[in-house]
């Protein structure tokens, strides 16, 4: 899949596969790529000011492009995109109903 | 058989040969500042509108790089009904990616078929390129929405049918659906602007306009960053491609011109200068067109890097259009100043679209954040290379 040899990252990673700590460390490099340094795991990142206008979407992408997952309307929720471990914990969710469904 | 390519081959086709039908009305519609409405209605039957959209609401499912195709042939002979399938384009994306079951089931069909004609109403006079500016309100009223506001510079808010109007509710950036029809929207059609004067462009003004709660496109908070963004992020990528197709269609003409004209005994094509100006018309067509293409495969496979490879396309193909429309302007000379020249339209519509959905600035400076997040992502300490993105495959 040519997403990896577009962003240097593994592939999609399969339902159900990734432990906890391997999504929290996956987000922390993207998220260290867009602000500048990681943020801490409660960090809240939109509160740095350092995000463009962009990369709201961006981290939509990410996160469903790296996980298999699709972000829906009813996902909109800033718990779930704030910090670190939200978004590890929003994915860790939605790949468990994709894995149960 | 792959039934994606057959699709896609259809929706080009499809494109080409109605931009074969509407060739010679052109200058008409831009001379006169209307598109009419059997042609919007033609359009819709032709298939040309939300094309991209899933089979279930009328769609065709076609790919990015049909999209773009398709949108070049038309920007090759009318910028404002380009125009028309960039904002249906928009506000069906944004509907298909963040609209409620009912939203999507309401619109998309209307959307796709054109029996719906929509409108994005996000700017504002003090809040353009920064749309966090937006100071339409919004607010709750029993089970209703109340929408006040002055928006501007509405593509199609002339004639709209549905309109997606960004403002504030409790402070935060919110999305709502406005019906045309509603009462309280007044519209203040445009006229004689630089380009795009067939785009029925309009300033709207909404004064307590009242629509259902339902009507809110995702919870506050998210109207921009996510649901004009959406928009946004598919307006620039079909804007780059209808740049795309006004540039070829420059660089024809130009050379055309220069090879048929005959001054003096030399014809223009044997001049060295003139030919100077061919060559290079021919990297910056060339060159947008890449850019185009591959910010098509990245999106076609939901890269996080498309947002930022479209804003690419979008900045090279506006430029590209404007230099090669110039060039061609010159090399026609006076014929190229003449009101109904195609040239000229296109060097005026070329230069609006150096400012729509994101202006050279703007995105120069996105495209420097990406930079830099290129160089992070190469590590430091890495000697300096081109990002994945500047570099088309």
């Amino acid at each position: 899949m040519s997403v990896s040899i577009l962003r240097g990252m593994s592939d999609s990673i399969p339902a159900g596969a990734a432990r906890p700590a391997d999504v929290a460390a996956t987000v922390r490099a993207f998220l260290a790529e867009a602000v500048g340094d990681a943020p801490e795991p409660d960090e809240d990142m939109f509160a740095r000011g350092t995000v463009t206008s962009l990369f709201a979407l961006q981290l939509i992408a990410f996160v469903e492009n790296t996980f298999g997952i699709e972000v829906e309307p009813e996902d909109l929720d800033f718990a779930n995109f704030r910090t670190v471990n939200a978004v590890t914990a929003f994915v860790g969710g939605k790949r468990a109903a994709t894995s149960r469904g | 058989m792959d039934t994606h390519t057959d699709t896609d081959t259809a929706v080009v086709a499809g494109a080409a040969g109605f931009a074969d039908t509407v060739r010679l009305d052109a200058a008409a519609w831009d001379r006169t500042g209307v598109l009419p409405a059997t042609v919007v209605t033609d359009a819709g039957a032709a298939g040309l509108l939300a094309r991209d959209l899933p089979r279930r609401y009328g769609g065709a499912d076609a790919s990015p790089a049909a999209i773009g195709e398709a949108t070049a042939r038309i920007g090759a002979v009318c910028s404002s009904l380009r125009a028309l399938l960039t904002v249906q384009g928009m506000v069906s994306a944004a509907l298909g990616r963040w609209g409620s079951a009912e939203q999507r089931e309401r619109w998309l069909p209307a959307l796709a078929t054109g029996a719906a004609v929509a409108g994005f109403a996000a700017t504002e006079e003090s809040a353009g390129t920064e749309l966090a500016a937006v100071a339409t309100s919004i607010e709750p009223s029993g089970d209703a929405l109340r929408i006040t506001g002055r928006k501007r510079w509405v593509t199609f808010g002339a004639t709209a049918d549905l309109l997606l109007v960004i403002g504030r509710l409790d402070g935060a950036p919110a999305a709502v659906l406005v019906e045309g029809d509603r009462p309280g929207l007044r519209r203040e059609p445009v006229r004689g602007q630089l380009g795009l004067r067939a785009a029925q462009v309009a300033h709207l003004d909404l004064d307590g306009v009242r629509v259902p709660r339902s009507h809110l496109v995702a919870p506050a908070g998210f109207g921009l960053s996510h649901v004009a963004g959406t928009a946004l992020d598919h307006g620039r990528y079909t804007v780059a491609w209808g740049c795309v197709g006004l540039a070829r269609a420059c660089q024809r003409a130009a050379t055309a011109h220069a090879v048929e004209r005959v001054q003096g005994a030399v014809r223009l094509a044997d001049h060295q200068l003139v030919r100077a100006t061919l060559g290079r018309g021919h990297v910056a067509v060339t060159a947008a067109e890449q850019l185009c293409r591959h910010a098509a495969q990245v999106r076609a496979v939901r890269d996080p890097d498309a947002v930022a490879a479209t804003v690419l396309a979008k900045y090279a193909a506006s430029r590209a259009a404007t230099r090669v429309s110039r060039d061609a302007v010159q090399v026609h000379g006076a014929a190229g100043c003449d009101p109904d020249s195609l040239v000229g339209r296109f060097l005026r519509d070329a230069t609006v679209m150096r400012i729509i959905e994101g202006s050279d600035e703007v995105s120069e400076l996105h495209l420097a954040d990406h930079a830099i997040r290129a160089h992070r992502r190469s590590g430091a300490a890495a000697p300096a290379r081109p990002g994945p993105v500047a570099v088309p495959s």
